[in-house]
């Protein structure tokens, strides 16, 4: 092996850890950078939700094309990886967010993922704790959840490549053939110019409640609130973990730059939680904490060369836990000249370039 | 003043701890870790979560909460 | 919490101090602490009567803890006397029922439970250990034996530079009085404790003794969570303070273990400077300046003599238990460099103790310093970080 490999990876999150892992396997010499822990930046914030999403064909095919990978890796993931199949159930508090439910389904079980509808009564028979009355859910049983950091540690472990931990202060500074930016909300920082913005969220651990919540919950109000609105919001989103511990979610903010507690934010992201599940106030919450996602105008990565040698693995906003295992393998296919096995193009960078 | 522990009922004198009351019962497991060790009071104030036990109802740390009277307490 | 000219949060030696003086200069003084009662660790159910009576002025809330800097919001002054709790270092064994800190029995004690009767092995290190055992005496305990890690030599030389601190040599009597008969080793610690589903015996070096209770003190942690939580800021694991006992953040002070460990008449004169400052009656705070510099003299001779020594850090086995919430063992820490990085990949750390055990143990074991600290202060109710 020359001294200078052929991709350098700059971030040890769960981007530039599956983007190594891919890269090895595509026979190319990898190193890695990683300026603190691995996995100690939004993977170590982050909810670990791997979820099939349906915002845009192009999101679907991502996420679709991830979840599949995360089944296919879960019988060799570490125990510590908490690989918890639970799958999502989008709750529908009335009968406009019902419709919600029914396009949902056409949309998916037209792709060929498999979901049930639930009715008020079989809502209130999966998740007990939920208030009564609510109108019903979509429940998507393929999707799952996972402890990020571990996983990100073991697609290393995986890779075998050389990580280096340091902090780069420029790309050009790294000796590599391709540099790739996977600093997640940091990397507009040594790539200035890319459309990435951080956008704040809470979370909140429990004690062990084991059976409180059985499958990830969240609402479809999060839609109308979450992702169209460009101010702060709050949505009712919760999980349950592999340990019983429940983690409550989740509030998106952009503009906040300090990653202390906002007392009003967490408020009103625990007052929405209660709404949806009274009960949950009498649980014991151990610690509460708050995390960046990668943001970009139009929800979708940025995956692909940028300038010069210079490439981009970032923007995953709140779902990089998600495509992670997608995101490094378009990338290796990218470097190596082989066919993705799906399209590239809406996640190339250059869309973005003015 | 009267409490009952499971199934069983103790005489304990005011201004006793539950854990205390507990220890004073013959308990000596008051719950099982995460890989099922028995497990009991350790810092006697507040701080390592060993002597976690239901009482009335609620996950409490049996060494920073008093005896009342009717309290029930259950080992798990 | 509106109506008061003084919040403070911790009712041991140190708040007491701080509420008491503070009071009696006619201000309106709460006290807060997670304890159910007033009294601290070593006031637990028997603050002396002089205090008791100066408290009566106070409005103290027990079983009451704050969570987090919400309480700032009310714009009045407050004193952390937070205090400390007790270092645990793991050894093969420490995990079993009837092994409790040596701070950790006497709070128990004092709380209720009955020692008549019951074999209790003390070890670890430090005055603690003697002032324990003699209440160990008092209420019926057979105390077996007193393990002193210190070396011999480093207890004489704190012993002859205690004619310094009169008050001391008379409590050292009292003491040596009421263990006459005791065995008290030096150069000696526990090195594993058995039992099936209780302690029964322990080896401790070079020997073996049964036992029906096993205390372990190898010192005192400060209890800098809120601290932390407020803004102050902290050296070496220790809240730092001006004269006038105030932190780097505005509108807080502190006093007692926070700022330091030696005792409880460092406490006291911390906690009356600082509640007295807080309320702004600087002249009569600086009349007690000399006072504490003699209490601090004392802090750092103590500190001096029981150091911890190395050999306490080989004692975990590969299969030891560091952190009791996670059932995390000494070989899965091994590979890991930081605590953080061990949290993220073990979980070590991250349960509803927040480290608070295994942190100060692994910062001996390893190196490590986890300096980072969320809300809440401690666990609680999800409902409590609902309310605005
Ligand atoms: C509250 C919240 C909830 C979320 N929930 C989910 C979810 O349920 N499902 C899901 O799929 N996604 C979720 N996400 C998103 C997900 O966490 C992120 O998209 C994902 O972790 C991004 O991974 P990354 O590797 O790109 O970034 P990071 O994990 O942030 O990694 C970037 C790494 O780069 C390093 N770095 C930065 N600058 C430098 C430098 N100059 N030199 C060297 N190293 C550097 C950092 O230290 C860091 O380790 C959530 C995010 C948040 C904040
Ligand atoms: C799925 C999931 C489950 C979780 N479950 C639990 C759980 O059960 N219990 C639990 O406690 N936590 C849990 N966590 C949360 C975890 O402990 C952290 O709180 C989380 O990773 C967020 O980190 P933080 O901001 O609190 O990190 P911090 O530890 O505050 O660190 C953030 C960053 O700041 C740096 N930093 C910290 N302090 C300093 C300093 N003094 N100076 C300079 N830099 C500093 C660190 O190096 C790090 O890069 C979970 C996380 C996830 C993703
Ligand atoms: S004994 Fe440690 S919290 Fe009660």
């Amino acid at each position: 092996m020359s001294a200078v490999p052929d991709v350098a990876i700059v971030g040890g999150g769960i981007v530039g850890a599956a983007c190594a892992l891919e890269c090895k396997r595509a026979g190319l010499s990898v190193e890695v950078y990683e300026q603190s822990t691995v996995g100690g930046g939004a993977t170590a914030s982050g909810m670990g939700h791997v979820v099939v999403m349906d915002d845009s064909e192009a999101q679907f095919a991502l996420t679709h094309y991830s979840s599949t990978l995360w089944r296919e890796l879960a019988a060799e993931l570490p125990a510590a990886a908490e690989y918890l199949p639970c799958g999502t159930l989008w709750v529908a508090a009335d009968e406009e967010e019902m419709a919600e439910v029914h396009r949902k389904q056409s949309f998916y079980e037209a792709r060929g993922v498999p979901v049930e509808v639930l009715d008020a009564q079989q809502l209130a028979d999966a998740e007990p704790h939920l208030r009564t009355p609510l109108a019903g859910g979509l429940l998507v049983s393929g999707d799952c959840v996972v402890y990020p950091p571990v996983v990100a540690q073991w697609l290393l472990d995986q890779a075998g490549v050389t990580i280096h931990h340091q902090e780069i202060r420029a790309l050009a500074d790294v000796p590599a053939g391709i540099v790739v930016n996977a600093m997640g909300a940091a990397a507009p920082r040594l790539s200035p110019g890319i459309p990435v913005a951080p956008r704040k969220g809470h979370l909140v651990i429990t004690d062990r409640h084991p059976g409180f919540v059985r499958h990830q919950l969240i609402e479809l109000g999060y839609l109308k609130s979450a992702h169209s609105a460009s101010g702060d919001s709050v949505a009712f989103n919760v999980q349950p973990r592999k340990t019983g511990q429940i983690l409550i979610g989740s509030s998106r903010q952009y503009g906040a730059e300090h990653k202390e507690i906002d007392r009003e934010i967490l408020t009103r992201m625990l007052r929405r939680a209660a709404e949806y599940m009274p009960g949950i106030g009498a649980l014991t919450a151990i610690r509460t904490w708050t995390g960046f996602r990668a943001s970009t105008p139009d929800k979708l990565p940025l995956i692909g060369p940028w300038a010069g040698r210079e490439w981009l693995a970032t923007g995953h906003e709140g779902l990089g836990i998600t495509t992670s295992l997608a995101t490094g393998r378009l990338l290796a296919d990218l470097i190596t000249g082989r066919t993705p096995p799906i399209p590239a193009e809406p996640f190339l960078p250059l869309r973005c370039s003015p | 003043m009267k409490i009952y522990l499971d199934d069983r009922t103790l005489t304990v004198e005011r201004g006793t701890t539950v854990a205390a009351a507990m220890l004073n019962a013959g308990v000596s497991v008051f719950r099982e870790s995460v890989s099922g060790e028995p497990r009991a009071p350790l810092c006697g104030m507040g701080v390592c979560y060993e002597c976690m036990v239901t009482i009335d109802g609620q996950r409490e740390l049996s060494c920073q909460t008093l005896c009342q009277e009717g309290m029930r307490i259950l080992t798990r | 919490m509106t109506g008061f000219d003084l919040i403070v949060a911790g009712a041991g030696p140190a708040g007491i101090a701080a509420a008491c003086r503070a009071a009696e200069t006619g201000a309106k003084v709460l006290v807060l602490d997670n304890n159910p009662a007033a009294g601290g660790q070593i006031w637990r159910n028997d603050i002396p009567a002089l205090w008791a009576q100066r408290l009566s002025n106070v409005e103290v809330r027990g079983g009451c803890s704050v969570i987090d800097d919400s309480i700032l919001a009310h714009g009045v002054p407050i004193v952390l006397a937070t205090g400390a709790r007790e270092l645990f270092l793991p050894f093969p064994g420490w995990t079993l029922p009837g092994v409790t800190g040596v701070g950790g029995l006497q709070a128990l004690v004092k709380s209720g439970f009955e020692v008549r009767g019951k074999r209790v092995v003390l070890a670890g290190t430090g005055p603690l250990l003697l002032a324990v055992a003699s209440l160990l005496r008092k209420r019926g305990a057979s105390v077996t034996c007193i393990a002193e890690q210190a070396p011999r030599s480093a207890l004489l030389r704190f012993a002859t530079g205690l004619w310094r601190y009169p008050l001391k040599i008379a409590q050292g009597i009292e003491l040596g009085g009421s263990l006459l008969g005791v065995p008290y080793f030096t150069d000696c610690w526990v090195e594993e404790a058995y039992g099936r589903d209780r302690v029964e015996r322990v080896r401790l070096s070079g020997f073996e003794q049964d036992c029906d209770l096993l205390a372990i003190g190898y010192g005192l942690v400060p209890n800098t969570e809120l601290a932390t939580l407020l803004g102050c800021t902290l050296q070496d694991g220790f809240v730092t303070v001006d004269a006038m006992q105030k932190t780097w953040r505005e509108g807080v002070w502190a006093a007692g273990e926070l700022t330091g460990i030696g005792g409880v008449e460092r406490s006291l004169v911390e906690g009356e400077i600082a509640g007295l400052a807080a309320i702004g009656e600087l002249t009569e705070a600086r009349k007690l300046f000399s006072r504490r510099a003699a209490w601090h003299r004392f802090a750092s001779h103590l500190t001096g003599a029981f150091a911890l020594r190395p050999e306490l850090r080989a004692l975990p086995r590969p299969d030891t238990i560091v952190c009791r919430c996670e059932d995390i063992r000494y070989n899965d820490l091994t590979r890991w460099t930081s605590a953080r990085e061990a949290k993220l990949q073990t979980r070590c750390g991250m349960g509803l103790c927040q480290g608070r055990i295994c942190g100060a143990a692994n910062h001996f074991l390893f190196g490590w310093q986890d300096t980072s600290v969320r809300p809440p202060a401690s666990a609680a109710p999800v409902s409590d970080l609902m309310e605005s």
